[in-house]
């Protein structure tokens, strides 16, 4: 059994409320901190548990924070980005539904080592559920003192906003949320200048994911080297993942990084097997976005050793034999799925999601789209994989934010492993009628 | 001052000069294309990133090299940067790419297009476009919106480089239109049927590269080579506008009036509507004498003072290097 750090009171009831969050220990961080820490010792504790975004990129928080400009008389601001809209992550929404004054804490104590006076939470609009729930946990917080004018008697003083996005997974992406914040169209920004730098209304600015704030409680209260024993090398402390598909348990686990993926796949403490007792055909290990792996490469890497839960160990390999970490998103096929008709939903989604700032990403997600149907009506070439392949390669690397990378990674990694399922459905057009995958999806009758 | 190298020309540019700045210093040869940037506006480019350029050495400091094309109209340089632009063959093909993205939604509709000769999309296509299109399904379109009197915007053209937004939004005091709905279904439109009316609303037609926003007192009056450019100025009451416009001719009718544009394509000063749609006499300017052409453009054929002098010229060099007997000549 692991150690958990975030969500081990997820079953204590009434641990949404503060009363309740606080007798297990809630807001001890924030009193350690303001009390007997200056702002850039707790940055310190956090650079030495060595914790890394839990958005998807992996970037050291601690270094992020000693990016941030200090400029005398500019406000500095800390951002948390909720917008959780990878297809297939779904932990940020569980740790805020269920422990959102874990959240808060972790706001406060980051805020007060950023030196912002104004932070925001800003949650995408398909939360609005979580947002008042958050809202109300705000209140709580702000009648018992934990936010508002010199907390604890001290003369730091915060005030923490909750703002709902309007339902577009770009503005994930940092820079197109903070204009989205602004109350502008949400595009991304072109960088630099890096939000460490200019970001809100022109003033410095941390974008941090819920996550990632939520466990520097944690980090304050056991201290950074404490946190850096859990976990393997570079990848320490504990991750969510949201773990969903094939599989006889989904739902979302906290792990220790450096877990074995057969382990997190196969043992009854997480996925539990897949379902039905079928094989593994492949694993999305980080969300949609990332390249998708087949059943030998996830389980093992290429040089045989057994692949881990952690950033180095998923993407050892490269992009050749390996994947990401990224947001945790853990999407298990199992044998009867069809890799194309996934990528297909993939694809969908990427081109319904573009912003339409830059070319590539605009046209191209568009253009995959449309040639993937083709291959699905029954209607597609060799020649069309081949093309589907230079298009993703010629988006790739191109655009002004990650999303052109993020519609192109998945085509180039389905393809790369799996081409002959492509190029079966052209060959033979009768086989995608096979829909039996979807009827037991949908518990439906086969017609 | 920092210096650059770029396709092996090294210039010493300003702090805060961006690549594709120091680019067009050295010359035409190396300046990328672009679609989207203009350098009149603030904040414009990194869009179409047809500009993309692959930056081999950092700086003096830090020598490794980006790992991504960048946009060059909105990266700056630093000193002892490297930046390949049309000598790297992967670096061109990315811009194919780019280039093919921008056309498979675009109608190619360039035979009734009023926009064609002057089309900057017409030129990088002709540059970098391939043969054949290998885009199949059915191209975007939209109904042609009518944005008020003088404006026509047919966004079935439209390359969403933002430019016209960029233009109303820092050139007049009220911008009413911008781009709704994301992704292929992005469209430059004035919300609710919005007419854009204002005194400098014509410089959109200008600043779009491509035929979208096309002027309404031209079209389809005749193309735009069998008209002829003239400088022009005249003193306008309106303080922000400079006068100084080009009037295209045809014959001794004035089909039209733009303002003034660069070797980039770009405007010189942005001129008032009233320039541009009600003085379209030639009694209303004093002309300074024929416009200056690239003699790569299509327009440039009207330049000769007399074509028929022009053909004797030409039959006489012929003839003086040896190609066309001397008697053939004299038959004339």
């Amino acid at each position: 059994m692991g150690r958990k750090l975030l969500l081990h009171n997820q079953n204590v009831p009434g641990i949404n409320t503060l009363e309740v969050y606080r007798t297990h220990g809630g807001y001890a961080s924030v009193e350690k901190a303001l009390k007997t820490m200056t702002p850039d010792q707790v940055t310190e504790e956090v650079k030495k548990s060595g914790l890394r975004g839990r958005g998807g990129a992996g970037f050291p928080t601690g270094m992020k924070w000693s990016f941030l400009a200090k400029p005398e008389g500019v406000p500095r601001y800390l951002v948390c980005n909720a917008d959780e809209s990878e297809p297939g992550t779904f932990k940020d929404r569980w740790l805020m539904e269920k422990i959102p004054h874990a959240l808060i804490e972790g706001m406060i104590t980051s805020s007060y080592a950023l030196g912002a006076r104004l932070s925001y939470i800003y949650i995408r609009g398909e939360y609005f559920y979580v947002a008042r729930i958050l809202e109300n946990a705000i209140k709580e917080a702000y009648a018992a003192g934990w936010l508002g004018k010199n907390i604890l008697g001290t003369d730091y003083s915060l005030d923490l906003s909750v703002q709902v996005g309007a339902g577009a997974y770009i503005c994930g992406e940092e820079t197109a949320l903070l204009e989205s914040l602004e109350g502008k169209r949400g595009n991304p920004r072109i960088k630099p200048p890096f939000p460490a730098v200019a970001g809100l209304w022109g003033c410095p600015t941390v974008v941090n994911n819920v996550e990632t704030i939520a466990a520097v409680v944690p980090i304050v209260n056991e201290g950074g080297e404490a946190y850096a024993k859990i976990g393997v090398g570079k990848s320490t402390g504990t991750k969510l993942i949201s773990a969903s598909g094939h599989i006889n348990n989904p739902g979302v686990y906290e792990i220790e990084l450096g877990v074995p993926v057969e382990e997190f796949i196969f043992s009854n403490e997480y996925c539990g097997g897949i379902r039905n007792g079928k094989k593994l055909k492949a694993v999305v290990a980080g969300g949609s976005s990332v390249p998708i792996l087949p059943t030998d490469l996830i389980l093992k890497t290429a040089k045989g050793e057994p692949r881990l839960m952690t950033y180095e160990s998923l993407s050892d390999g490269g992009f050749q034999t390996g994947t990401m970490l990224g947001s945790g998103g853990f999407i298990v096929m199992d044998e009867d799925t069809s890799i194309v008709k996934n990528l297909y939903t993939f694809a969908r989604f990427y081109h319904h999601e573009s912003c339409g700032q830059c070319s590539p990403c605009r046209e191209g997600t568009g253009w995959m789209e449309k040639i993937l149907h083709k291959i699905l009506s029954g209607k597609g070439t060799l020649q069309d994989v081949d093309l589907l392949w230079d298009i993703q390669s010629k988006i790739e690397g191109k655009t002004i934010c990650p999303l052109g990378e993020a519609a192109a990674w998945p085509v180039a990694a389905a393809i790369r492993h799996f081409r002959s399922e492509f190029e079966a459905y052209v060959k033979n057009p009768a086989s995608i009628k096979d829909v039996h995958h979807y009827y037991r999806l949908h518990n439906l009758a086969e017609a | 001052m920092p210096k650059v190298t770029i396709d092996g020309h090294e210039i010493e540019v300003p702090k805060g000069t961006t690549i594709l700045q120091a680019a067009r210093m050295i010359g035409p040869h190396v300046a990328p294309p672009t679609m989207c940037y203009y350098s009149k506006l603030k904040t414009s480019g990194g869009y179409c990133r047809t500009c993309l350029v692959k930056v081999t050495k950092g700086s003096a400091q830090n020598p490794n090299p980006m790992p991504k094309p960048v946009a060059s109209c909105r990266t700056e340089v630093m000193d002892g940067m490297e930046v390949q632009n049309n000598t790297s063959p992967d670096l061109l093909e990315a811009r194919r790419g780019v280039v093919e993205f921008l056309l498979i939604n675009h109608p190619l509709d360039c035979p009734v297009c009023d926009q064609a000769g002057e089309c900057h999309l017409q030129d990088l296509g002709y540059q970098n476009g391939a043969q054949k299109t290998r885009y199949e399904f059915k191209r975007r379109e939209f109904e042609k919106i009518d944005i008020g009197k003088y404006v026509q915007l047919h966004m079935t053209r439209c390359i969403l480089c933002y430019r016209c937004v960029k233009t109303c939004e820092q050139i007049t005091d009220n911008r009413v239109h911008g781009v709704v709905h994301r992704g292929d279904a992005a469209e430059i439109s004035t919300y609710i049927q919005n007419a854009i009316e204002n005194d400098f609303s014509g410089n959109v037609i200008d600043v779009c590269p491509v035929g979208a926003l096309t002027d309404k007192t031209f079209r389809f009056k005749s193309r735009v080579w069998y008209t002829k450019p003239m400088d022009a100025h005249r003193k306008c009451e309106n303080s922000k506008c400079s006068g100084k416009v080009r009037l295209w001719f045809k014959g001794e009718q004035v089909l039209r009036v733009t303002a003034r544009k660069d070797q980039w394509g770009e405007v010189e000063d942005f001129i008032c509507n009233t320039c541009r749609f009600d003085k379209k006499k030639k009694s209303d300017w004093e002309i300074e004498g024929p416009s200056p052409i690239s003699h790569h453009s299509v327009i440039s054929a009207n330049h000769y003072t007399s074509l028929n002098q022009a053909k004797i010229d030409t039959l006489k060099h012929q003839r003086a290097l040896g190609f066309i007997p001397m008697k053939k000549l004299d038959d004339k």
